[in-house]
């Protein structure tokens, strides 16, 4: 059991260790550090060294103490440099200056860079295509006076061609296309992803993709990815699932070449293109 | 007499001096200038010399061409050629600007002594200081809600930079841009 004594000699190391790493780290004056102090804390606590972590602990100190004192040795050296001016006297210096002064000695010290921004191909590209879709200024500050419209009826007709309501219910279609996954799949209960999403046209093959993101994000099926074979299959669940754990999205392309591909092994040809959704 | 020989050089490596030119005066990095292995890529081995007569070219205009490293405590003496290659060449103003044009370059009096201040500081500190304490020092100088102002705007334009842990050192502006000695060398001569 260790003794509050050794407890005590313990944490004094770790805090002379904390305080050798952040003036290392932070390139602050070593000679703040006083490793006399540090060495005798050192020295105190190797003969009560017992366990493993504590002979780490001793290591780790004379470790950071070494840096400290290679630090002060850089320092003196810097000091020895034309370079080295008393930090003290620069400090007095700089408080006495008034600001006039201080700018002055800077302008005489300071020699800028002479550099020239030009614009690339790309940039004056862009700024043309820009300027060109520009409205003029009285088209972009006219202000828009409200206008009084009159109301009227839509039918649902005119509604669905305008694309506020959907002619599918979206709804009874997850649910359709659930009960077909479930039916459609074999003893080993999936199937590959894309027999279950292609049909006959484009557009439809992309609907039923749509749908499937529902049924899998919403927990009526699932993907497996096989990496070898590079297939995707798609497994429906009998009851609907909350995720467990964290959750990943796959993302699957679904482009016309794919779908014209798929078609040409199931030997169903190019279908017709039919109105998009 | 010597002169007139470099400018005998200069002819030589005349194509070359127009490519140093491109090179060097426009900016095509986030950084201006452009490093000595860029520089070899494009002018030849010879780069060195090209650069030279490039520098007697400037001095007409009071331009010239200025070469900083890294890590500039590690060259003493010749530089290595590996040290050739990794420093960054620039051009900068050979002699100095006065207030007038300092001012119309959008630095103002006070903008001017906060970084000699900022700079003159870390060089006492051989190069690194707590944010905390230049703040501390400049607030002397600046009023209290430029202080932060100012220090942002020198970190922005490459004069300081900051640590993640709070401290501010020299960056590379200032190396390439501040006779750090002739600075230090005015201050301290300052009497009253």
């Amino acid at each position: 059991m260790r003794s509050r004594e050794e407890e005590k000699l313990r944490e004094r190391l770790r805090s002379v260790i904390e305080l050798c790493r952040s003036v290392r780290e932070a390139g602050l004056d070593p000679f703040s550090v006083d490793t006399d102090y540090v060495l005798s804390i050192i020295r105190k606590f190797f003969p009560r060294v017992r366990s493993l972590e504590d002979f780490c602990l001793d290591a780790e100190a004379l470790k950071e103490l070494s840096s400290v004192l290679e630090e002060q040795g850089n320092w003196i050296e810097h000091q020895s440099t034309s370079l080295y001016k008393d930090p003290f006297l620069i400090e007095k210096r700089i408080r006495e200056m008034g600001a006039e002064r201080l700018a002055e000695v800077f302008l005489r010290s300071w020699h800028p860079i002479v550099a020239l921004e030009q614009i690339s191909t790309t940039s004056l590209k862009n700024s043309m295509e820009y300027w060109k879709d520009l409205l003029p200024l009285d088209e972009r500050w006219s202000r828009e006076e409200p206008r009084v419209l009159e109301t009227g009826r839509a039918s649902l007709e005119e509604a669905i061609r305008l694309g506020f309501i959907s002619e599918r219910d979206f709804a009874l279609e997850l649910e359709t296309l659930w009960a077909e996954l479930r039916g459609r799949v074999g003893e080993e209960g999936k199937i590959r992803y894309w027999d279950f999403i292609g049909a006959e046209t484009y557009e439809e093959t992309l609907w039923r993709a749509f749908l499937t993101s529902f049924l899998v994000s919403y927990g009526y099926a699932t993907l497996e990815v096989d990496p070898v074979k590079e297939e995707v299959y798609l497994l429906p669940y009998e009851e609907q699932r909350e995720a467990q754990g964290p959750t990943k999205s796959i993302p699957i392309p679904v482009d016309y070449e794919e779908w014209r591909r798929w078609r040409e092994r199931e030997g169903g040809g190019e279908g017709e293109p039919t109105q998009g959704r | 007499m010597e002169r007139k020989g470099r400018r005998r050089g200069g002819r030589a490596y005349s194509r070359k001096i127009k490519e140093a030119v491109h090179l060097l005066f426009f900016k095509r990095h986030r950084l201006p200038g452009a490093r000595g292995w860029e520089l070899r890529k494009e002018l030849g081995p010879e780069f060195p010399e090209v650069l030279e007569a490039l520098d007697t070219y400037l001095r007409d205009l009071d331009l010239k061409v200025t070469r900083v490293f890294d890590e500039p405590e590690l060259v003493s003496g010749e530089p290595t050629r590996e040290q050739l290659m990794e420093a960054r060449y620039y051009i900068t103003l050979r002699g100095t600007m006065t207030p007038k044009t300092a001012k119309m370059c959008g630095w103002r009096i006070d903008d001017i002594a906060g970084l000699a201040v900022a700079v003159a500081y870390l060089i006492s500190k051989r190069g690194r200081a707590p944010r905390a304490d230049v703040e501390r020092i400049l607030e002397e100088k600046l009023p209290g809600w430029r202080v932060d102002v100012n220090l942002d705007r020198y970190i922005r334009e490459g004069y300081l930079g900051e640590d993640d842990k709070g401290n501010l050192y020299l960056d590379w502006r200032s190396r390439v841009e501040i006779d750090q000695k002739q600075l230090v060398s005015l201050i301290l001569g300052f009497r009253k």
